[in-house]
Order: C-alpha cells, then structure tokens, then sequence
C-alpha cells in the first residue's frame, strides 16, 4: 500500500506527518511513501532527505493518490474534496468537537483515524500523539514565556545587586504541565505546581517543582453517607480557588495546563486573580483553544491586561518547534501503523476488535464510528490526558492525618504517660526510658538498610533477638525442678536462634560480591 | 569467684552498643561482615558474663542444664544454618521466630513462679508475666503458621473465620481483663492463677494462628518482617519481666526495625500497613475483571528468545517468586555471564516485594554469584527499561502489572511496579496463563511486544542457554 504525506495547509503550520527517520522506519513495514515537495521544508526536512530514506517526491497534484493519508491536522474542506473513498486517513481531528467533519469524511467513504482520540491506556501510550504534542507544547510554553517576561528566570547575586529567581505556577500536572515544570526548573526559577489529582505531588516534585496543597483542614469530619464525596468536592474548589487565590500574586509566570479534548476547558483564573498579579507578569494559557483556563485570554492572541500582565493564547505551541514536533508526530504514526500491520507486509488490517484500533478510527466504509464503545481496561484516567487539572474530586482521595491532630495525639499520649508515671515506681521509668531511646535507635539505624541487604538484616535481628537466651539463663537452677526444665528448654531454643542465625548471615554476606574488577 | 553486678551492668551496656553497631553495619554492603561481627562479639560478652553470673548464684549447679543446652543448640544451629538451600530462607527465619516466641513464653510462665514476697511491686510484675506471654505465644503460633504457608506445607491461601477482625479484638479485650484479674486474685491461691495464665496463653496461641492464617501468601515478606518485630517486643516484654536493661534495649531495636522494614514493605506495596496485618487481600473490594477481553497472547520458543537475546545491546531481568521455586538462579547467572561476556549489558530489576521476604531476590542472586551492582531497585532501573532491548521476566507476575496503573479498579491500583512493558521486547517465563497472588489478570501478556515461554523457568532458562 502506499502512503502519501501531503504538504500542511493550515496557515502558520510547520510541521509534517512524516520525517526522513519515519520513512525508512514506514519502508520496513512494507510501504511504498510518497511525499508531496517540499512538503517537509517548514519543519527542516529537505526533500533530498526524504528521498535518500526511500521516499518518492511527489508533485502536489498527486498528494493525494495513495492508500494511506497522513496529515497533522484535519483536512479543509478543499481537501476532503480530494480524498477518495476507500482511502485511510491519519490526522488530528477533534470528532467530539467537529461533528460536521466526521459527517463529511462518512459521506466521502473515508476510513478516519483519529490520532488525538487514541484511548489512553499504556499499551497505546506509543501512538498517542496528545501525549507527545503536549511534552513539546509544555516545553515551548515556558520558552514562550521566559521571551515575553522581563526578568531572569535564575537567581544571582553579582556585584550589580541581587536578582531574585523567577517564580513559576503552572497548574495542572498532566504531560505538558509537568515538562513545563521540568523546563522552568531547569531554567533556574521556582516552580510550584497544582493539581486536583493529589496522588501526582510526587511526579511534581521529581520534576523539581513544588506541589502545593490546598489547606484541607475540616474537610474529613463530614459524614460518610453517598452525598459525601461530591460535597467533598464543591468544598474542594472552594478551597482550591482560596490557595490560587493566595498563589497567583506572588507568581511571575503562570503556566495553565487544564484541556479536556471536547469539552470547554475549565475556568481556574478569574479576573480578580489576573488583577492582583504584578505588571510584567506572563500568563501562557495552554487551554486557549477550548475558552482558556484563563480570563482574557485569546486563542492565538497576546493579550495585554490594564494592569500590564500579558497573557498568552497560543494554540500552536508544539508547532513552534517543528522539527521535534513532526518527529514526534511521525513516531506516533509509525507506531500505529506498526499496530495495523502485523504481518509488515505493508498491508494495513484495521482490527475491529483492537479497543486501540476501534477507539481512533472514526468513521468506515459509510459509517460513523464515534463515539466509541467505553475503553474496558482503563476509565479513569481518560479524565487526565493533556494536562487534567480540573477540580474534580471524582475518587474520595484517602487523606493522612494532618499534622495538627497527628501532634494533638502524640501529645495526648505524651500527658497520658506523664500521669501513668506518678504511680510507677522508679525502677520501671528507668526501664521505660531504656526502652523508649532503643525504639528510636532501632528507627534510625534501620531507616537506610541496603534493599539488597534486607534479608541478612531479619537474620542478624533474628540472632540478636535470641538474647532473650539471657532471661532463661538467669532462670536456672531456681526453685522448683519445673523451672529448671522449662529455663533449659529455653534456653535450647533461644541458642538455635543465635548460633543458626549468626551463622547463616555470615553465609549469606560471604554471597555478596561486587563485580571482579576487569 | 564473685561477679559483681556492675560488671554485669557494664558488659550488658557494651553488649547493647555492639548490637546497635551491628544493625547499622547492616546497611552497607561493604560493612556488612563488619556488622555481623560485631552482633557475635556482642552475643559472646553477654553470654560470657550471664553464664557466670547464672552459675555464681546456683553455685555452679546450674551449669549443668546450661552447657549441655547450648552445645546441643550450637550443633543443631548451625548444621541447619550450613546446609539450608536460600531458596528456602524466609522458612527457615519464620521458624527461628517461633523459637523467640516459645522462649518469650516459657521466660514469662516461669517467672510467675517467682514468690511474691520477694518482688518489689507484684502488680506490675504480674502485668509483665501476662503481657510477656501474650507477646512470645503470638509471635509462636504465628511463625509456625508462616513457616508452614512458606514451606509449602498448607496453602498459603488467606483462610478467614466470619467476622476475624471482631476475634481478633476480642481476644485482646479478653486478654486485657484476664490481666485484671490475675492481677487482683490472691498471690496464694497458685491454683487459679496458673489457671488464669493457661487460659489467657491458650489464646494467644490460637490469636497468633489466626492472624497469620487468614493473610494470602503474597504478603508473606510483611508478614516474616512483622513476626521478626514480634519477636523483638517478646524479648523486651522479658527485659521488663526481669529487669534486664540489655534484653530491654535488644528487644526493643529488634521490635522497631522489624516493624519499620515492615512498613518500608507495605510502602512498596502502596497498602495499609494495618491492612496487611489484620489479614485479607484480594477479599476485600476491588471487582477482579475477570471477565475483560484482552486479547490473544503470543508464544515464543528459546531459540527465538536466544535470537533475541543476541541482538540485544541491553538486557534487565526481573524474577519473581517463580525464579526462586524453579531453583533457576543458577542457569539466570550464566545467561547472565554468558551475555556480558558479548558485551550486551544486563541488569536486573529488583521489586521491593518480590520473593517472600525483603530482599530474597538478593539473596537468591547473591548464591548465583551475580554481582550485587548490576542488581538494581525498582526505582533504579524503572527509567531505563523505555531504552532496554530486552526484558526477561522470570516468575514475576504482579510486581510487572500495568493494570496497577492503567485500572483503578484493579486491587493492586496503585501498587508501584516495574515498567518492563516499556522495552522493546518483553519475554515472560510463565507456567501456565495463571493469574498471580493477587489473584489478577495481567494485560502484560497480551500487550504486543510480550511473548510468553512457558514452561519451567530453569528448565527454559537452561534451553536458551543452550541456544546462546
């Protein structure tokens, strides 16, 4: 079959399906490629280069004659008009949000793929071109920002004066959120960072971001009938509106990451909060295309605030970096087609039964296929692709104690055994502070053991614990004949364990060698 | 000759120290032996000197049932610690438990002998009696139990009684006003109080049982590390018992690393500790999809997983428990040696849970003579494994499951587990299309870049070997 790569035609797009690296990688499976001149020129690629991979050049006349149709983004009107039926189409298309193109692509007898409906569970974690797009756009966000704000991102002190680093909000810790955390970082400035999904605090802070939690307090003493969670939830963006509320002014750059493919994107920065941040500022909305997270803010507009804070609206972020982008993009197309061609005879099957293969392919033969059928394998995260930082508390998220009662407690207990020990008498406080300083150092010796090391560590405690040997020893020979039995059976047992288990770990650590040096 | 009480005190308080150098010399491998040694050095003195103290008060009768206890002890210890198979390690520690569990009880029943005239505050030596029984018979039964569910010797498959949380805590509650009325009963009427003490040892023996009975095998490294904790607070209990500030502070560094490792387990699981220890995974929520369609699996042969093999430029090996039944650390070493010697650079990806005790994978890979740094953890090697060629699964089963991050549903959700589906190629060595301990499918097998060698992890492992 034979795959054709048509010039982009949107105005402003540099990128391209497929790049010299994904054509060889699209020979193998079996495909004949054919790219339309100088199609790839925007993006850095030469058609010199695509035709040393294998690829024909194509005039633009023949773009369209081929088997298979990849493109970025979905085609115009002017091009479905040149799609044939019969023909696969790859591309970004939207279909929740552009019914009428899935309508005209059925009509044609088109089958669709929709790169950006691939279902989000890891196996399809390779073709989903959100996910990549997102990594870039994230990126490209800070970029965008740090060459519209006025200041340093890194702090210094140099014998001009001290500059204070940049601070960086970014909201939402999706794909994109947590590259722009990773770049702001990496710039030198302070990160902090957000999202409804408490359980990725640790994603942000590997990234170097600080994860800000919303003051939570009072919120576990509610009720635990059915109305609970969502109650939980009008409280929770209440509470997290407070925290941006208090977060927003002292931040030089924010970055909102918040998109839900097909649905407006949630409002998160009201007027109010842009008011309040300083002049100079930078916002880079990255959910323009959909409303915007943020108030103000235009698709593919910068918009400058009375207050002087300008806010960001691009929409072609990952486009801004075209020769990564379309890499990316190409990837995710080979690793599709990888999916639709097992034999790699360069024929594509479209296997109905595949939830990946059946989630994308929006239309068929005549037919609309979207929406698909629920993905069984995973629902859940569906909610959290390009950045998911919408407030919905859909999981009752189980909190730790908080620190305040943790300590209420601690010192309760504390009180507790201060007024226990006006009738212990002093040989046992002795013992007890004997006790008490050992359980602690039993804490900290233990708390940076080797993983590898675990097991000889249980035999060598295991040997020590054989110390209660000194108990039965001390037994014998007192008393009655009953005694003396039981100490010796003690004292047996209790043996076995120190000379069995001391034995057994210098067996175990005698194992353990580091590679011979060469 | 007279050993007086302050040498005592101060070889105790020597012997306490060296034990703590020891658990910290624990934590390095290259301090490792240095530990060890320094825990038998501590053990010699505090036996040297109780030795002597207990025979200057019997006027050496006493000697006579120690030596030949020890000696016996020393042989049967030994010989058993010389010729057990690693594989076999987490049985042999569960049983070594027991043996402080039962000396806990026996210290504890034979100390309510002592007079009462002769104990400065009877109440709370009565107390200690009871709560040092309680403790050993625990850690007794309950090691039994452990050691039989690793030994294979009944199934390791939670057994539940309806309503086991309320007997568990009910047996604590009888417990505690056993305690209270052996406390206020006359200290003559010897009668009732042995009574009392039977009774309230009875239950706790069948509380031990129970407990470790109805948790699934799959739990067993908490549940040894838990034990091991046991056994630790068992001890301190008779450091109170008889006022023994070195059994005091040996207890109670045993009792607390235990518990930590333990929770340094669960952590690794992503589960309540408490969860854990009150028994029951897998029976409590979470829909075991059983019935979602995913798909076909793919087969491979060794000959194909030697091809593989050899074009690889990096190899990470993740066992599991199989590795350890199938005995087949060995033929993984050599196909190991074998592949680095043709410059492919293998490693290996080490769960936190796999096996059935901490870091029994370790153990097992040490035997084999695999260099212990191309051993990693999981969050070592976890962001490599998008840029390995090749990874072998060997025996692992639930510590390799996407679903434990792609399912909220699923009862390991959230479990942290080793990305091995993000290599090129994934081989999994695998008896049958069984499920794991959990008890879960895994979509691991049906992903596209998974093959299966079924079969006999050794046996396998032998054949590709061969291969090579």
């Amino acid at each position: 079959m034979r795959i054709v790569v048509p010039k982009e035609t949107r105005p402003g797009e540099s990128r391209v399906a497929a790049t010299p690296r994904t054509v060889e990688q699209l020979i193998k499976l079996g495909y004949d490629v054919a790219v339309e001149t100088g199609a790839g020129r925007a993006s850095a690629y030469e058609d010199s280069a695509y035709t040393a991979a294998g690829a024909a050049i194509v005039p633009p006349e023949q773009a369209y004659a081929g088997d298979i149709v990849f493109k970025i983004n979905a085609p115009d009107a002017e091009e479905i008009e040149r799609l044939r039926s019969g023909q696969i189409l790859m591309s970004l298309m939207a279909p929740a949000l552009n019914p009428e193109l899935v309508e005209a692509l059925r009509a044609k007898g088109v089958t669709a793929m929709a790169m950006d409906a691939v279902p989000r569970i890891s196996r399809a974690q390779a073709l989903d071109v959100l996910s990549s797009m997102a990594n870039l756009g994230g990126y490209r966000a800070i970029i965008e920002a740090a060459n519209e704000y006025g200041g340093m991102f890194t702090g210094q002190v140099t014998a001009a004066g001290k500059m204070p680093p940049a601070t960086v909000l970014v909201v939402g810790a999706g794909v994109a959120g947590l590259a722009a955390i990773g770049t702001a970082n990496s710039l030198g400035a302070v990160v902090k960072a957000f999202d409804a999904r408490q359980e990725v605090a640790d994603q942000v802070e590997s990234m170097g971001g600080q994860f800000l939690r919303p003051n939570l307090e009072g919120l576990d003493t509610g009720p635990s009938a059915d109305g609970y969670a969502k109650e939980m939830g009008e409280e929770f963006n209440k509470r997290t509106t407070e925290m941006y509320r208090e977060e927003v002014p002292k931040a030089d750059i924010i970055v909102t990451t918040a998109l839900i493919p097909g649905r407006p994107a949630p409002r998160i920065i009201d007027e109010a909060m842009v008011a309040s941040m300083k002049p100079g500022s930078v916002i880079v909305d990255m959910a323009a295309s959909n409303g915007g997270n943020v108030a103000g803010a235009q698709a593919d507009q910068v918009v400058t605030t009375a207050n002087g804070v300008k806010i960001l609206g691009y929409t072609d972020l990952p486009g801004r970096l075209p020769t990564q982008a379309s890499q990316l993009f190409g990837q995710n197309l080979v690793n599709l087609m990888k999916l639709v061609t097992p034999e790699k005879d360069g024929q594509a099957v479209l296997d109905m039964d595949d939830t990946v293969v059946r989630g994308m392919t929006v239309a068929q033969a005549g037919e609309t296929l979207w929406p698909p059928p629920p993905v069984q394998v995973s629902a859940a995260p569906a909610t959290a692709p390009a950045g998911g930082a919408t407030p919905v508390a859909d999981k009752p998220v189980k909190k730790p104690m908080s620190q305040q009662r943790r300590f209420g407690l601690i010192v309760g207990l504390g009180l507790l055994f201060v007024l226990l020990s006006a009738w212990m008498p002093g040989a046992i406080l002795g013992n007890f502070l004997i006790f008490m300083l050992s359980v602690v150092i039993g804490f900290y010796v233990i708390g940076n053991v080797h993983h590898a090391l675990h097991t000889p560590l249980m035999s060598v405690t295991n040997a020590i614990s054989g110390i209660i040997v000194v108990g039965a020893l001390l037994q014998v020979g007192h008393g009655h004949l009953w005694v003396s039995i039981l100490a010796f059976l003690g004292v047996l047992v209790a043996s076995i364990n120190i000379f069995g288990g001391f034995t057994v770990t210098d067996r175990m650590l005698d194992m353990f060698k580091r590679e011979e040096p060469a | 000759m007279d050993v007086s009480t302050t040498l005592v005190s101060g070889a105790y308080l020597i012997a306490g120290l060296f034990f703590i150098l020891a658990l910290s010399g624990l934590s390095k491998h290259e301090t490792a032996r240095m530990g060890n040694r320094y825990g038998i050095a501590g053990m010699v003195i505090a036996l040297v000197v109780t030795v002597l103290l207990a025979g200057d008060r019997t006027d050496w009768n006493g000697l006579f049932w120690i030596l030949p206890a020890m000696v016996v002890a020393a042989v049967l210890g030994m010989s058993v610690a010389r010729k057990v198979e690693m594989t076999q390690m987490p049985e042999l520690i569960a049983i070594l438990h027991s043996f402080v569990g039962l000396a806990a009880v026996l210290v504890g029943w034979n100390s309510s002998y002592e007079e009462h005239a002769a104990i400065a505050y009877p109440t709370i030596h009565d107390v200690e009696v009871f709560v040092g029984v309680f403790i050993g018979a625990v850690t007794f039964t309950g090691s039994i139990v452990a050691y039989l569910k690793l030994s294979a010797k009944i199934k390791s498959a939670p057994k539940m009684l309806p309503a086991h949380n309320l007997v568990n805590l009910g047996i604590i509650a009888v417990f505690v006003v056993l305690t209270i009325i052996y406390c206020l009963v006359d200290p003559e009427n010897m009668f009732l109080r042995q009574l009392l003490l039977g009774i309230m040892t009875l239950l706790a023996l069948f509380l031990g049982w129970h407990l470790v009975s109805s948790i699934g095998g799959g739990d067993m490294p908490v549940v040894v590390s838990m034990l091991n904790s046991y056994s630790g607070w068992a001890a301190a209990a008779a450091g109170f018992l008889l006022n023994n500030a070195l059994l005091i502070i040996t207890g109670a560094l045993v009792g607390s690393s235990g518990a930590f490792l333990s929770y340094i387990m669960c952590k690794g699981m992503n589960r309540n500790f408490l969860a854990v220890i009150s028994g029951g995974f897998g029976v409590e929520g979470g829909t075991v999809a059983s019935d979602t369609d995913y798909g076909e699996h793919r087969e491979i042969t060794a000959e194909g997983a030697a091809e593989l093999l050899r074009e690889a430029k990096s190899v990470v090996i993740t066992p599991g428990y199989g590795m350890a039944t199938a005995q087949a650390q060995h033929a993984v070493a050599e196909i190991t040696k074998v592949l680095r010697g043709k410059g492919v650079n293998v490693r290996f990806g080490i769960h936190p849970v796999a096996g059935r005790l901490p870091g029994h994978m370790n153990v097992l890979l040490a035997e084999a003579k695999v260099p212990y740094d191309i051993v990693l953890e999981m969050d070592e090697i976890n962001d490599d494994l998008a840029d390995t060629d090749v990874v072998l699964v060997i025996g692992a089963n639930d510590t390799v499951n996407p679903a434990a991050m792609d399912d909220p549903n699923s009862p390991i959700a959230g479990m942290p587990v080793l990305h091995v589906w993000e290599a090129g190629d994934v081989i999994v060595f695998k008896r049958s299309m069984a499920t794991g301990y959990a008890g879960v499918q895994n979509p691991l097998f049906f992903k596209e870049n998974t093959q299966m060698l079924f079969g006999d992890a050794k046996e396998r492992v032998e054949d590709i070997l061969k291969a090579l």
